[in-house]
């Protein structure tokens, strides 16, 4: 079992926690506020998968990188504004209409990206975001290379997770976020517009989600391709419910995520040919379903979640 | 002189053929607490909606501390001083009290929640108030009753002045009532301003200043509360000579159904409290009340869908206490559902396929459904129900509520059955439904069916009824003979006044 | 504005909601190739014939059909019973993975008419075995079907992928990740000599036709219809909800996993990890197209499949990315739910 212990003990192993979890983090966070708010959005998995391409697709023609990451945001607010137009507006059922926007927007991402990338035997790719060392911090022996030295995008991350967390529990607005994902007629008639509310948080946060998959193509790697998001997106709608709806504990579960995912890389070159490899990339997704059966009886879900809200109509 | 903190003048709406709110005018003092009585139906709630600036009234102005009200601006309606504390709260269980209270109430760009200040301002009107409350509960830990005063405190967070309060004891026990009741008089000599909406005398006359009567959309009485008493305002709520029309007498045969004792209990509230009740061969037993005071409860008990019950229930002395849908329909037992659309039929579904969804074992063989004799039996309903616009193969939601309620009674009485489950059975027909349901139950009397009519319309159980009991807060009165019954005492039983008997044996004397 | 429930609905608004999706699909879809610098009407005539314009291409159409009947089955009668399965995809490969394991390892040898059918009704099993997991999580510790089912099909295609890697490998293919082929005489007779269309197009059909009936002729299909429209109509009139829902998760799971079954028995003969391109996803399509109907789903199956095949022809000849096939079936989804809505709804101002 040294192996395990010398694992654990890289430096290498934590610096990849912290980058696979960026990703995570951003969709979490978004599909967290959006059902904050009272609105499931399975559009996340195409989502994410559009502001992969789109991100990269930009800086690919020339654009820097931030604003490959802003056009990414813009447009997931977009297809956030779709899926509030179909759930918000009209009250379609929010499984269907998710399942609806990620078909199209994954679809429509990989059109855009044969349409304007021609097929070639090596990917094009582009320069991504370059580790920062934060002065001083990333000196610190084993800490230093471990968490200190990440893309910007990850700095940003946990920053928002902060803010995030400070936004849903101690602003106005994050109580008529909360009150609207509760019980919209109760807003209503505090002088709160659920629809409105509803709104913001769908594009806000599917732009974070489209943010999210940016970060797949401009920092985590530098080329994109198809299929890239793997399941990426259904993973964050379960780490929801693991994390309560609670930003801080977002982080908490995409880090122990991102943890297992690390780790099983590397367990699979110690343990080749021992334990076939699949066994190991099987463990997100059933640590996934696994952590929705223990949360789903003690997690307080807000209580319109899936509710559409109509005027009058109780 | 005293301030006048509301005025509602000359304020009338209406809605299709119905004139809700015909000409009233309401005034109500600085300081003063004015009750509003009336059936259901009488407008109270067009009133109050008018009030708060979801309707537009058609003619006639309100005021409030003397500067008028924009109509259909609820925003106005809250920022000039105007709170309303409903019957059904619109609380979030998952937030804490204070968060409750003070959702809107801060500007929704500022930065950061004011919680310091709203929680002293909080503490401040609960102390004064004598509505104490711990800021920082989650509100689903709550009693009803502290929800309730939650829901008050909200009102007066935003600077309530005039206050209203939807039958705010429908929901409470007795003695969170009594507290209830010293806290709106202490609110009133405070200088607040309330209306209290509520069907129970006693509750008026213990608390009001003054009562307004409200009847079909005219305010048709006003009374200090010095000047009246009970039976007087009984009276003048249901206001009309409640007259029986005439019908066969009825022949009452072997018990058929009793409750002794019957306890029921849902998320740990009980919906009923110890019922007892007979019901024999041939009879009609009308159960009146204001809804919401257990009939769900007590049809779901009957119509097997409820969970466990304590006490017995007996049907021709078999106890049926714990039974299921199956059982009842086995039994022979007619369920008429208190809400069609909700419960009686599934409207994306073809009329003889909700004909015979109850009774499928009868109509299939080997679990093929023979749909010649399903299709057969839906004409045969359609036929001798007279259900119009009807043919067995269309969608159910294609009929008129008339005509859907018909297929459900007839679905149910098509053949005789020996009891007759009846939850509002007319409730929202026009007049010529009603006619034709109450005479189809009236003939399932006349055949021996033992009838059980729940029911909050008078009228309803006047006209049907052979003995009738009240339900009030989950508890039943002792039954009377319609004969004998006058508006008055009506009015007092549906009101929870009864003489109590402390004993139960005396309940159910025929 | 405001939406108000309509009261009556007339025929027309049944047959209505679907042509005009498709008519929309295929409007935006003009759009998206226009953008492409092709010429539209070219390129719906090249659609069109890569579809339709042959013997082989329509057979093909035909061969995508198939399982594309099936998942759609599986999606509109789980979906009539409010019962979210989004994991048609993950229940096709467990299908098709058994019926390679239990063809090769147990019934080798035994002629096809035992065979095919033993293996049909295994591929079934296993579908409703991975159904009936999120399923019993849903009643036990009520967790969202939805997530649990989606999670299922990475799960799923990683046990694929690791059985044909391992223990079920084709020790002939070359060092390729594929699996051991179903023996020669459990392949599905073709009903079209040279071609690939297989009796796994009847097989569809049948199903959809068997469950028409079980859905308006049989005590347990109008009580699941009953218990999706209205759940608390159902209860009052007595249907068993929880044992319907089983019931369903049965016949949806069985449905996904039949399509595994036929897909290996009929076209490759073995199983790899590009057995289905998303027949799974695309099922929940075919199934909204059809507003749940199993006889729709036919038809709606048919559309899709040619949508597929024909953007492959299109792709050819005028070098549109073949992902519009892909664009289009998803916006049919997205316009037929707003169809939908507006004959529930009227405007009103």
């Amino acid at each position: 079992m040294n192996e395990i212990a010398d694992i654990l003990a890289s430096a290498g192993l934590w610096s990849a926690v912290l980058r696979i979890a960026t990703p995570l983090i951003f969709g979490t966070l978004g599909a967290l506020l959006c059902e904050r708010a009272g609105v499931l959005n399975l559009g996340i998995e195409g989502i994410m998968t559009f502001g992969a391409m789109v991100g990269w697709l930009a800086v690919y023609n020339g654009a820097d990188l931030w604003t490959g990451v802003l056009v990414a945001a813009l447009c997931g607010g977009a297809f956030g504004a779709l899926h509030a137009g179909l759930t918000v507006t009209l009250g379609l059922s929010q499984h269907v209409s998710g399942l609806g926007v990620t078909l199209f927007s994954a679809s429509f991402s990989y059109y855009i990206f044969r349409l304007l990338v021609p097929v070639s035997g090596t990917p094009p790719t582009v320069e991504p975001f370059q580790p920062i060392a934060i002065p001083g911090l990333s000196d610190l022996p084993f800490v230093g290379p471990a968490l200190f030295t990440q893309t910007t995008p990850t700095y940003l991350a946990i920053v928002l997770v902060i803010v995030l967390g400070y936004l849903v529990f101690k602003t106005p607005m994050g109580l008529a976020i909360r009150m609207t994902g509760e019980n919209p007629h109760a807003a209503e008639a505090q002088g709160v517009n659920p629809i409105v509310i509803r709104y913001g948080c769908v594009i806000f946060g599917s732009a974070l989600m489209a943010i999210g998959g940016s970060f797949l193509t401009l920092s985590a790697f530098n080329s994109f391709f198809p299929t890239m998001v793997q399941g990426r997106g259904w993973i964050c709608i379960a780490l929801v419910v693991f994390a309560m709806w609670r930003p801080s504990r977002a982080l908490l579960g995409a880090l122990l995520f991102a943890f297992f995912d690390a780790f099983q890389f590397r367990l699979q070159t110690v343990l080749s040919g021992v334990v076939p490899y699949q066994v190991f990339l099987m463990i997100p997704y059933i640590l996934s379903i696994a952590a929705l059966a223990f949360m789903a009886r003690r997690a307080r879900v807000p209580q319109a979640l899936m509710q559409p809200f109509r005027r009058g109509e109780r | 002189m005293t301030e006048l903190a509301l005025d509602i003048a000359h304020v009338s709406k209406r809605f299709g053929d119905t004139l809700a709110n015909d000409d009233i005018s309401l005034t109500l003092n600085r300081g003063e607490i004015v009750a509003l009585l009336g059936e259901n139906g009488a407008g109270k709630t067009t009133l109050m909606n008018i009030l708060f600036g979801h309707y537009v009234p058609d003619e006639g102005s309100v005021k409030v501390m003397g500067r008028a009200l924009p109509p259909g601006k609820p925003r106005a309606a809250i920022a000039a001083g105007v709170g309303m504390v409903h019957q059904h709260f619109s609380l979030a269980p998952n937030l804490t009290v204070l968060e409750n209270v003070m959702t809107g109430t801060q500007s929704i760009w500022s930065v950061s929640s004011d919680t310091g200040g709203a929680r002293d301002k909080l503490l401040g009107i609960a102390e004064r108030f004598g509505l104490a409350v711990d800021p920082d509960a989650r509100l689903g830990d709550l009693s009803v009753g502290e929800q309730q005063r939650v829901e008050i405190l909200k009102a007066l967070f935003n600077d309530a002045q005039v206050l209203v309060l939807d039958e705010p004891t429908a929901v409470l026990t007795n003695i969170e009532a009594e507290r209830m009741f010293a806290t709106l008089r202490d609110m009133a000599q405070q200088g607040l301003s309330l209306i209290f909406i509520s069907h129970k005398l006693d509750e008026v006359m213990a608390t009001a200043d003054r009562i307004v009567v409200l009847r079909n959309g005219q305010a048709v009485a006003e009374r200090a509360v010095g000047e009246t008493n009970a039976a007087e305002l009984a009276e003048l709520m249901v206001g009309r000579q409640v007259a029986r029309p005439v019908r066969a007498p009825s022949t009452p045969g072997a018990l058929a159904l009793e409750a002794r004792a019957v306890t029921l209990r849902h998320e740990g509230v009980e919906r009923l409290k110890a019922i007892h009740f007979q019901l024999h061969e041939g009879e009609v037993l009308g159960i009146i009340g204001v809804s919401g005071n257990g009939q769900a409860s007590l049809a779901q008990l009957l119509g097997g869908t409820a969970a466990h019950a304590e006490g017995t229930l007996s049907l021709f002395g078999n106890e049926i206490t714990d039974w299921h849908v199956v059982d009842a329909i086995e039994a022979g037992f007619a369920r008429i559902p208190e809400d069609r659309n909700h419960e009686g039929v599934v409207g994306e579904m073809a009329i003889w396929e909700n004909a015979i969804l109850e009774r499928l074992p009868a109509f299939s063989r080997k679990g093929l459904v023979d749909r010649k004799a399903a299709i057969a039996f839906a004409d045969e309903i359609i036929g001798a129900f007279d259900v119009r616009g009807a043919a067995a193969n269309r969608r159910i939601s294609m009929l008129s509520g008339g005509n859907m309620q018909k297929m459900i009674l007839g679905r149910n009485l098509i053949e005789p059955k020996r009891v007759l489950l009846a939850s509002q059975p007319a409730r929202g027909l026009d007049e010529g439904a009603v006619a034709a349901v109450h005479e189809r139950i009236l003939e399932a009397r006349a055949q021996g069916t033992a009838v059980l009519l729940i029911s909050e319309d008078l009228d309803e159980v006047m006209a049907l009824s052979d003995r009738i009991q009240a339900i009030v807060g989950g508890r039943l009165s002792p039954s009377v003979s319609a004969d004998d019954v006058d508006a008055r005492m009506l009015g007092l039983m549906m009101a929870g006044e009864w003489p109590a008997t402390g004993n139960a044996e005396a309940s159910h004397a025929v | 504005m405001r939406f108000e429930r309509r009261e009556q609905r007339s025929t027309l608004m049944v047959f209505a909601p679907p042509l005009l999706a498709v008519g929309v699909s295929l409007m935006l879809s003009g759009v998206l190739i226009a953008l492409a610098g092709a010429p539209i009407l070219e390129a719906f005539g090249a659609l069109l014939n890569g579809a339709f314009g042959s013997r082989l291409a329509i057979t093909e159409t035909l061969t995508r059909t198939a399982p594309l009947i099936l998942t759609g089955l599986a999606a509109a009668t789980a979906f009539r019973a409010k019962l979210w399965n989004i994991g048609a995809e993950g229940q096709l490969y467990l299908g098709a993975i058994v019926v390679a394991a239990v063809s090769s390892q147990v019934l080798g040898g035994l002629p096809g008419y035992v065979q095919i059918p033993l293996l049909l009704v295994a591929g079934s099993v296993a579908g409703m075995v991975l159904l009936l997991v999120p399923l019993w999580m849903r009643l036990r510790f009520s967790v969202d079907e939805v997530v649990t089912t989606l999670l299922l099909n990475f799960v799923a295609i990683l046990f694929v992928s690791m059985l044909i890697d391992t223990v079920l490998k084709d020790p002939l293919a070359f060092g390729w990740p594929q699996s051991v082929p179903v023996a020669d005489e459990a392949m599905l007779p073709r009903i079209v000599s040279r071609s690939r269309l297989h009796v796994g197009l009847l097989i569809g059909i049948l199903l959809a036709l068997v469950i028409y009936f079980i859905q308006s002729r049989t005590v347990f299909g109008i009580q699941s219809r009953a218990a999706g429209f209205n759940a608390s109509a159902a209860k009052f009139a007595g249907v068993p909800l929880k044992k319907t829902l089983v019931l369903v998760a049965m016949i949806s799971g069985g449905a996904a996993g039949l399509a595994g079954a036929i897909e290996v028995m009929g076209v490759q003969g073995y199983v790899t990890t590009e057995l289905s391109p998303s027949f799974g996803y695309s099922g929940i399509v075919v199934a909204m197209l059809a507003n749940l109907n199993p006889i729709g789903v036919i038809f709606s199956a048919l559309f899709i499949a040619a949508m597929f095949v024909g953007a492959d022809g299109m792709s050819r000849a005028m070098g549109i990315p073949t992902y519009i096939a892909d664009v289009t079936v998803a916006l049919s989804l997205l316009s037929m739910l707003v169809a939908v809505f507006f004959t529930q709804y009227r405007v009103r101002k």
